[in-house]
């Protein structure tokens, strides 16, 4: 086939990027060679809309080992421990298939992690369905959690936190991020930088089929009515075979045989071969027909492009090989020595003794497209004016009802009840708290991690949006007793092509940044997930945030539940009343504009220091941050979980009760602590200037607010857990 | 006393159990399941996890596996052997204990706590258990327990239901069946009672910062039976 400009097109690259690839090969490509151009420029592998506005988050940190750039971040958690971690979206393919769609995400996410020599000790998940009357959203969201629980679940590794939401802006573009943890030995990490010349380059793992090609070309473009067309660009995944290739790996890793080795993930051979190449500034020579193959008559194109799951390649020390083989033999996986590293600086293909490609490395990497989009400043909206009148009309038992069977605060037991959270036997916070804890096994440390989005308030004011994820992150590792170490981050938006879904990415990455930088909470990796969109409909701005945080000496790890009765509750950080943007003024108000509550970075950092001094002092019995739905919501959860009721009043201050109860101002939390060590713990939060107050008093069964106003713990569990298995039922 | 984990390729709580045994003191061996032997061994336990990625039938291929003759062999010979799980599902498949696993009644995998109520003491396991009620934790999409008639009146005969899920109180009902299990039983023995199949994981409730700390009364009790 004769490649011309229209076939670039097709292959998803623009006609300038085409006249580029022929300018710096100063030659046509031939068909295979721009299957390897449209799979290495094309967004999800370049990020060529992103990359200049990423370079720009904060990114070092005394306890980052390694940042953005290999195949996931680093942390160092002391005593030659070290924490590998990333999330990564897939969301394309989860719409069109979303079993499979769902599980490769969970496999590829735990490849990056083992790629680098750790083995995976947790994984988490932030899904988001469109609305839930909507045709589509039952069946998603069924095949998306049927999809994690499959592959994590026979992997052996536990899911131990997630976030799920309902909008409708999801309707056509659901999203899948999946993230992994993994544990390691600080001298026993692993990199995809070749090195040395006539190394061996070895494949191993599962045969390589039809499946996937093009699946990042997939992900690079929106949807529209023809999308069922694009099922076979699904890959499909095998967790056996992964859970072998798992072990195997880190096997052959126990020695000393590795010198580089690189997960084949999007893009497939095409991306992990040249990825390897760059980064050793070296040249790769591929024989095609030494890749196993599953089907026949398969072409170097097709082989190049695929994206058949659990596979990887290694570049091995010279005279390793009988060894590698042997531990892939025990573990039944395929093994073959494809080919070397060269001083070419080219990646050559050969195949049935033809060069079929030649293109320099540094073309296809360095010489990417990079592109300055235009984008749309935006504006902090108006503040909305709700008058008293407005307020007093409503009761708060009935707000309060509404709001706890709402799908986006509701129970997602029925989610997570399908996900193995205790395999490896270091769970020790469970989903369904502010952040999931497994112990660093054999030690007295634990590793907690969260993942959180607020959509909502990113696309009400992107800027404060960023900040406000980043935020509640850090907020929900401190209500663990975890110290907040570094962040990795999705970010998934509609088409950089549109002014305005390229200005929200600008300026959450800059409300990121800020507050990532402030808080001394780098962020070591992360991906981009742009054109979530079907036709014309973008979804709203969602970046998920993965925050993960070391508590020293687990047994001080706190918990959410109410302990005893007759402590008291207090509220760190202050309530103002802002209630825009907040599920009360969303659904129960109706009123969908305004902007996002402030971020205040200076009291989040204060407010969240203090409490972890406080934890540390032991005077902390159960903590919980405060954020979607408000004090009620937040005190709600923890009266359920610790089946004790509370005595509330509120303060007599100027805001409106209603606006007090369900207003969603930032950096606060709810404490409690023994009657005794309030004098103490009092002290303790003036003289670090903390905004507190008393908030209530722990009891038996009721909730009483106010005096008035009488909620059973029965009740609020009732509304609380219902929605989603009803719904799914 | 000594004790063997079998590891078979997808096995995914071997470590776990291998840790489970350690600290309540057995001496255990990880053993390859393509090896020919058993090390010399008071008590084998096969794991749980994915054996074969639960491909054809959950626990069927592991079950043809090498070292299951040995296990065979062994169990013939009296030897005590426990299947959790996956381990109970290659149980049945080996036809070592009676029945079939389905799939879970409501077809989703499920992941928590449960009662179980223990229904005969007069065995190595759970002779000498002070208690007529545990909680451990379940994790599974294939535990639907599943005999036919006159299987059952063999099992209820020879006393051969190990467990049975209850609730905290030991009420036996069907709101308490997570898996749909007939007679909601989750654990059998065979006919000598050296040979223990159950769904529940004892090995996740070993340390009270995990799911509970009834894990521990049933591995601290076997090491003294076995003793």
């Amino acid at each position: 086939m004769i490649v011309n400009e229209q076939i670039a097109i097709e292959h998803g690259l623009k006609s300038e990027e085409y006249k580029k690839i022929c300018q710096l090969l100063k030659r046509t490509p031939n068909i295979t060679e721009l299957g390897i151009f449209s799979a290495m420029w094309n967004e999800h592998c370049s990020y060529k809309s992103s990359r200049l506005h990423l370079k720009k988050l904060p990114t070092k940190g005394k306890k980052v080992i390694q940042g953005p750039g290999e195949n996931a971040g680093i942390i160092d958690i002391e005593d030659n421990d070290a924490i590998v971690f990333k999330i990564e979206s897939h969301n394309h393919p989860s719409f069109i298939e979303p079993y499979q769609g769902a599980a490769t995400g969970v496999g590829g996410i735990m490849r990056d992690v083992f790629t680098m020599g750790a083995r995976p000790i947790a994984n988490l998940n932030s899904i988001h369905f469109g609305s839930p009357q909507h045709k589509k959203t039952k069946n998603l969201l069924r095949g998306v959690v049927h999809g994690i629980g499959g592959y994590g679940n026979c992997m052996g590794v536990p899911t131990i936190a997630g976030q799920t939401s309902f909008d409708s802006s999801y309707n056509g573009n659901i999203l899948v991020n999946a993230m992994t943890l993994g544990l390691v030995k600080k001298n026993k990490i692993f990199y995809s930088k070749a090195a040395g010349l006539n190394k061996p380059v070895i494949y191993v793992g599962s045969k390589t089929g039809r499946d996937g090609i093009h699946g990042a070309s997939m992900a690079s473009a929106s949807f529209d009515e023809k999308i069922e067309e694009k099922k076979p660009t699904v890959q499909v995944g095998d967790p056996f075979t992964e859970k072998l290739l798992l072990e195997a790996c880190l096997e052959l890793m126990a020695g000393d045989s590795i010198i580089a080795i690189q997960d084949m993930g999007a893009a497939g051979l095409t991306s992990s071969s040249i990825e390897m190449a760059s980064k050793g500034n070296l040249g790769i020579e591929i024989d095609l027909n030494k890749v196993p193959c599953r089907e026949t008559k398969m072409t170097p194109y097709e082989i190049m492009l695929s994206e058949s799951q659990e596979r990887m390649l290694i570049v091995l020390e010279n005279g390793k090989e009988e060894i590698a083989k042997k531990i892939f033999d025990k573990w039944n996986l395929d093994f073959a020595v494809i080919g070397k590293t060269t001083n070419s600086k080219n990646i050559e293909l050969f195949f049935n003794q033809e060069q079929v490609a030649k293109i320099p490395v540094n073309i296809l990497v360095e010489n990417s497209p990079m592109y300055d989009r235009k984008w749309k400043k935006s504006k902090l909206p108006k503040k909305n004016k709700i008058k008293n009148e407005v307020l007093n009309k409503f009761k708060i038992k009935d707000v309060l009802k509404k709001i706890l069977s709402n799908q986006n605060i509701c129970s997602k037991e029925w989610i997570w009840q399908q996900y193995d959270h205790t395999v490896m036997g270091d769970t020790i916070q469970k989903p369904g708290g502010d952040s999931g804890v497994v112990r660093v096994h054999g030690t007295n440390k634990a590793v907690a991690a969260s993942v959180d989005s607020s959509a909502v308030y990113c696309w009400a004011h992107p800027l404060t949006g960023g900040k406000q994820v980043v935020a509640e992150s850090w907020r929900n590792l401190i209500s663990v007793g975890a110290t907040p170490i570094a962040i990795t981050n999705c970010l998934n938006f509609g088409s950089p092509e549109k002014e305005e879904n390229m200005g929200e990415f600008v300026e959450c990455v800059q409300g990121i940044g800020e507050a990532s930088k402030y808080l001394n909470f780098p962020v070591v990796s992360g991906n981009v997930s742009f054109y979530n969109q079907t036709k014309e409909v973008g979804i709203k701005p969602t970046p998920s945030i993965g925050g993960v945080g070391l508590i020293k000496d687990y047994t001080k790890m706190i918990s959410m539940d109410l302990k005893e009765v007759d402590n008291l509750v207090l509220i760190i950080g202050k309530t103002e009343g802002h209630i825009d943007q907040s599920l009360f003024a969303r659904t129960i108000l109706d009123e969908k504009n305004g902007p996002p509550p402030e971020v205040n970075l200076f009291n989040e950092k204060n407010n969240g220091e203090s409490i972890l001094n406080l934890i540390d002092k032991g005077y902390v019995k159960s903590a919980h941050d405060i954020s979607l739905g408000g004090l009620l919501v937040a005190i709600s959860k923890m009266c359920i979980k610790g089946n004790k009721g509370i005595k509330i009043s509120k303060p007599k201050s100027l805001i409106n009760e209603i606006e007090y109860f369900f207003a969603e101002d930032q950096g606060r939390y709810l404490i409690e602590i023994n009657k005794e060590d309030l004098k103490e713990v009092t002290k303790i939060l003036d003289k670090n200037s903390v905004h507190h107050e008393e908030f209530g008093i722990i009891s038996k069964n009721d909730m009483i607010i106010n005096e008035k106003t009488k909620l059973t713990i029965d009740e609020l569990k009732s509304y609380y857990t219902n929605w989603l298995s009803k719904y799914m039922s | 006393m000594k004790s063997s984990v079998i590891t078979f390729p997808g096995s995914n709580c071997d470590r776990d159990m291998d840790v489970a045994l350690k600290k309540f003191g057995f001496n255990n061996k990880m053993v390859w399941h393509d090896d020919n032997e058993l090390p010399k061994s008071d008590l084998v336990v096969l794991p749980g996890g994915f054996s074969y990625g639960d491909y054809l039938r959950c626990g069927s291929m592991a079950s043809k596996s090498r070292i299951m003759q040995s296990v065979i062999d062994f169990a013939k010979s009296g030897g005590l052997i426990m299947g959790i799980c996956n381990g109970f599902q290659i149980l049945v498949e080996t036809g070592l204990v009676p029945g079939v696993l389905l799939r879970n009644k409501y077809l989703e995998f499920i992941c928590k706590n449960v009662f179980v109520k223990l229904d005969n003491k007069e065995n190595a396991y759970f002779k000498n258990i002070n208690k007529d009620i545990l909680e451990f934790h379940i994790a599974h999409n294939e535990g639907n327990y599943f005999c036919t008639k006159d299987q059952l009146k063999e099992i209820e005969d020879n006393n051969q239901i190990a467990i049975y899920y209850c609730n905290s109180e030991g009420k036996i009902q069907d709101q308490y069946n997570p898996n749909g299990s007939i007679k909601n039983i989750a654990g059998i023995f065979n006919k000598k009672k050296n040979v223990l199949g159950m769904m529940p994981h004892p090995e996740r409730m070993i340390d009270q910062s995990l799911s509970g700390e009834d894990g521990s009364i049933f591995f601290k009790n076997l090491i003294n039976n076995i003793k």
